[in-house]
């Protein structure tokens, strides 16, 4: 090859990098056989715990992950490609992102989706730069309801924007009313209100929803929503630490050309055979610059695609079925934990779906760390995220735990705030 | 072929739950959907045919060569995938990091974060990385952010980021997004920066230059020493653009050459799979005087235990926890298997490739600017056009020779552009296959073979009419 190209050695490629700004040293270790290496990561993972009964939440959860989504999602088809920029050769993604985009209007209750976003916290920053392009008004007002990460993402993202972030749920003059449902401390509302008050003084409602609850609750199609958004790893992603997750973003027909992100629509080709593409791509850095409606170029395709392979397993029945269990679930320990006599107090008064908060009779990092010693993650310590007292415990179940686990941990927990 | 909701029939199901064995407690009506969702009623087995049909739809590295310029399609190691599936990172919960009574319970994923930030560090040259950015973009507005923040700091009232014509569309728009008005500069006639049109760009008014080295005309800039001067001396901040750093990994370091700031893509550099558009990551990593300002938590490490600490003047987060942990895991092990030497490699392979491509191309195929490239090579379709052959139709009749086509009508400097990145995982045999695909076509072009505007036809469909799409809008199946 350096024949052909006309070059005595390698090095000669590199001229261009002038003298003296040429790599001299660096401390990067010698390479490792693979064998080594998979030796090295399953040390660094067998110091982990994963194996605990966990009552951990807080946006992230336990939830069952069927083998066919991780069978599927790793055909190297799907995850050695990258983003359909020739559709021809890449009709199997463009048609999982449709697929995906229906099935996640079919959940919501809303017209239009995108292709996906990075995660949920990021997903309400887009949302809300979406409402004050749809609206011309420049403040955000934010729900008590949201997850506190979230809404630090977005204070993070919209630190040099002209844009006014308030707390509270009072619309007027804002361009949107971002709200968690269920909240994040647990609690269920009917936002339908909301969305009326939002619509009186012209401003927007985002709804920031959980998918799982949605085989159960009220949409935010059906409650007036504008544009919801939401974490999507509770529809087959691991927790993985924190991600790949997936941002889930949708919304009235009427605001589809406002939407960040990629969109992919139906068509066809000269033989009138149908077939999928990126559309609207005007609205996109790579067309539009600096006038683009977000910067988002890679998104979390595969994780969508696992999302739309997991809702296509759980099913119509399926996951309103996942969605009663964790409730039903959650309502026993709750009544086990509230139980007469008990020192633990329940902190929400109306319904919850999976997750609730508690007061503890001390401080809660303590009992939880007591907790790990008998083999329990016995939830959020709320203060530390500055939800709550320093006594406030987050619990969340699944469909994964079973009625021995809540005995043991409602037994467990008593003991710990007993003794 | 069908949408997978064609295929539902009542009643079907894939998976079963075991029975509730707790007391049923119905959740109050008001507050409930008054339908079950319209997901499709399927088999396990209807599914898992239906998505393996869909992913024979498909070309991904795995199958054919993707030399699609700017995104570094280089093979994935299968190791990484095993690594990230290990159940002790794969199931791991992002709050067991949120308080420290937790902190004992992910000692080792602390440990990942730390070595891997550490040694991306140690890699580009700059101080400190941080892993919170999901993507490459997202690592981008990040460090735009930071940017931001130490300007404000100071008390600089700066509201300019000034970006070359050539370079990725993310950069403007990640500037525009996190609040700053957009400057961009033309390239000079050789692809590189025009630096008289730089200088006299650069005022007290501008924060930070955002540029690619090499830039996206595959050339590395010529000027970067002169340019990283006058930066700084307008107290401004040099910004690297980590897309196309496969070229120079283990060649040169932007920490040396004046960068300031930057982000990593770890799906282009560092052999993670890009899975049909994502999930990639965009760490960012900062020189000494950015590094109060990264996003937190940071994992810090206290004589043998790891633990978290929020730098004093963090602009906040970009992500709720460490990015895409998974994604930083296999880039690790990626990494940590190639070392010193491997990833020394990288670049000399990439940088090989491209250039072997560019002379075998050369004379059938017009490059867009003189001399040797670096990891990539541009060239124009101008004087194909003029015979009514466009970029498009040779893209697309690349795909019916099995690969995957260049970036096509990227960078937008170049008319009719086709911009090939081959990287360094693939072999002679392979690239002189794709350079015979390539002269076979513009042997084609030249007998004026009209089947070309008809191509492809070996794929599971033809041109698709992108006008139709946009004008019907039909983006779901309601």
């Amino acid at each position: 090859m350096l024949a052909a190209i006309g070059v005595e050695s390698l090095e000669t490629l590199f001229d261009p990098i002038p003298e003296g700004l040429r790599l001299r040293s660096w401390d990067v270790p010698p390479g490792l056989s693979e064998m080594a290496v998979c030796d090295l990561i399953h040390r660094l993972a067998s110091r982990n715990v994963t194996s605990h009964a966990s009552f951990l939440g807080g946006g992230y959860y336990d939830h069952f992950i069927p083998a066919a989504v991780d069978a599927l999602s790793s055909r190297s088809e799907f995850y050695t490609a990258y983003t359909p920029y020739q559709p021809e050769c890449a009709q199997g993604s463009l048609q999982s992102i449709y697929e995906y985009q229906s099935v996640i209007c079919r959940l919501t209750g809303l017209e239009c989706a995108n292709a996906s976003l990075y995660d949920g916290g990021t997903a309400v920053f887009e949302a809300a730069t979406m409402s004050i392009r749809l609206t011309n008004r420049n403040r955000v007002v934010c729900h008590p309801s949201l997850n506190p990460i979230y809404r630090q993402i977005l204070d993070t993202h919209a630190a040099h924007l002209p844009i006014e972030i308030v707390d509270g749920d009072e619309p007027q003059d804002a361009a949107c009313v971002i709200v968690q449902n269920p909240a994040f401390l647990g609690d269920v509302a009917d936002l339908t209100t909301l969305a009326e008050r939002c619509h009186a003084a012209g401003a927007l409602l985002v709804v920031s929803f959980y998918p799982i609850s949605l085989g159960l609750l009220k949409t935010p199609g059906e409650m007036g929503a504008d544009i919801a958004v939401a974490e999507g790893q509770s529809l087959g992603l691991p927790l993985g630490f924190g991600g790949p997750y997936l941002g889930i973003m949708a919304a009235r027909r009427r605001h589809i050309r406002k939407m960040p992100g990629r969109i992919a629509a139906a068509t066809h080709d000269g033989q009138g055979r149908k077939g999928y593409v990126l559309t609207l791509q005007a609205r996109e850095q790579h067309i539009r610059r600096e006038k683009a409606m977000s910067n988002i170029c890679s998104n979390e395709a595969l994780c969508a695609l696992r999302a739309l392979i997991y809702l296509c397993l759980m099913g119509k029945e399926g996951l309103g079925e996942v969605a009663a269990h964790c409730h039903s679930k959650a309502e026993y320990l709750k009544s086990r934990l509230g139980r007469s006599g008990s020192r633990i107090r329940i902190l929400n008064e109306g319904p919850t779906f999976n997750e609730f908060a508690v007061q503890l009779p001390r401080d809660a990092s303590y009992v939880a760390d007591h907790m790990l010693g008998r083999g329990f993650l016995a939830g959020l310590p709320l203060s530390a995220v500055g939800a709550g007292g320093p006594n406030d415990l987050l619990i969340a179940v699944t469909e994964k735990r079973t009625r021995d686990d809540l005995d043991d941990f409602a037994a467990a927990l008593e003991a710990e705030t007993c003794s | 072929m069908q949408l997978i909701f064609e295929a539902s029939r009542s009643g079907r199901r894939a998976i079963a739950l075991d029975a509730l064995d707790v007391p049923e407690s119905p959740f109050p009506k008001a507050l409930c959907r008054a339908e079950a969702p319209a997901l499709p009623e399927l088999s396990e087995l209807d599914v898992v045919r239906h998505f393996t049909r869909l992913s024979q739809r498909n070309f991904g590295v795995d199958g054919n060569f993707y030399p699609l310029g700017s995104c570094t399609m280089k093979y994935n190691p299968k190791m990484t995938e095993s690594a990230a599936a290990e159940r002790g990172l794969r199931d791991l919960h992002p709050h067991l990091s949120t308080i420290p009574v937790y902190e004992p319970c992910c000692q080792g994923a602390l440990a990942l974060v730390y070595d891997l930030e550490r040694l991306l560090a140690e890699i580009s040259g700059m101080r400190a990385v941080s892993l919170q950015p999901i993507a490459g973009a997202h690592g981008e507005l990040t460090g735009v952010l930071l940017i931001a923040a130490y300007h404000r700091d100071k008390g600089n009232a700066k509201d300019t980021i000034i970006v070359p014509d050539s370079a990725h569309g993310t950069n403007p728009a990640s500037a525009a997004i996190a609040g700053f008005k957009v400057i961009q500069v033309p390239s000079d006639k050789d692809g590189t920066i025009h630096f008289d049109a730089f200088r006299s760009v650069l005022n007290d008014k501008v924060a930070g230059v955002m540029l690619t080295c090499p830039n996206t005309h595959g050339l590395f800039e010529r000027d970067i020493r002169r340019i990283a001067d006058l930066t700084h001396e307008a107290d401004a901040l040099l910004y690297y653009d980590g897309a196309n750093f496969n070229a120079v990994v283990g060649q040169c370091r932007p920490g040396d050459l004046g960068f300031d700031v930057m982000h990593f893509n770890l799906h282009k550099t560092f052999g993670t799979p890009h899975g049909m558009g994502g999930p990639g990551s965009g760490p960012v990593g900062v020189r000494d005087r950015l590094a109060p300002y990264l996003p937190g938590p940071r994992v810090v490490r206290r004589t043998d235990i790891f633990t978290l600490e929020t730098p004093p003047k963090s602009i906040g987060k970009s992500s709720a926890f460490f990015g895409n942990f998974l994604i930083a895991v296999r880039a690790y092990a990626y990494i940590r298997r190639l070392g010193d030497q491997g990833l020394k490699e990288v670049s000399a392979h990439a940088v090989l490739h491209a250039n072997y491509i560019l002379a075998r191309l050369r004379g059938a195929f017009t490059p867009a600017f003189e001399g040797r490239c670096m990891h990539e090579c541009v060239l124009t379709a101008a004087p194909q056009a003029e015979k009514g052959f466009k970029a498009l139709d040779i893209a697309k009749a690349l795909l019916d020779y099995g690969f995957h086509a260049p970036t096509i009508y990227f960078p937008l400097t170049v008319k009719e552009s086709i911009m090939i990145e081959p990287t360094e995982t693939e072999s002679k045999e392979t690239l002189d296959a794709f350079c015979d695909a390539m002269l076979e076509i513009a042997a084609r072009i030249d007998k004026n073979d009209a089947s070309l505007h008809e191509a492809p036809v070996n794929t599971p469909v033809g041109r698709l009419d992108e006008v139709h799409a946009a004008r019907t809008l039909d983006c779901a199946c309601l």
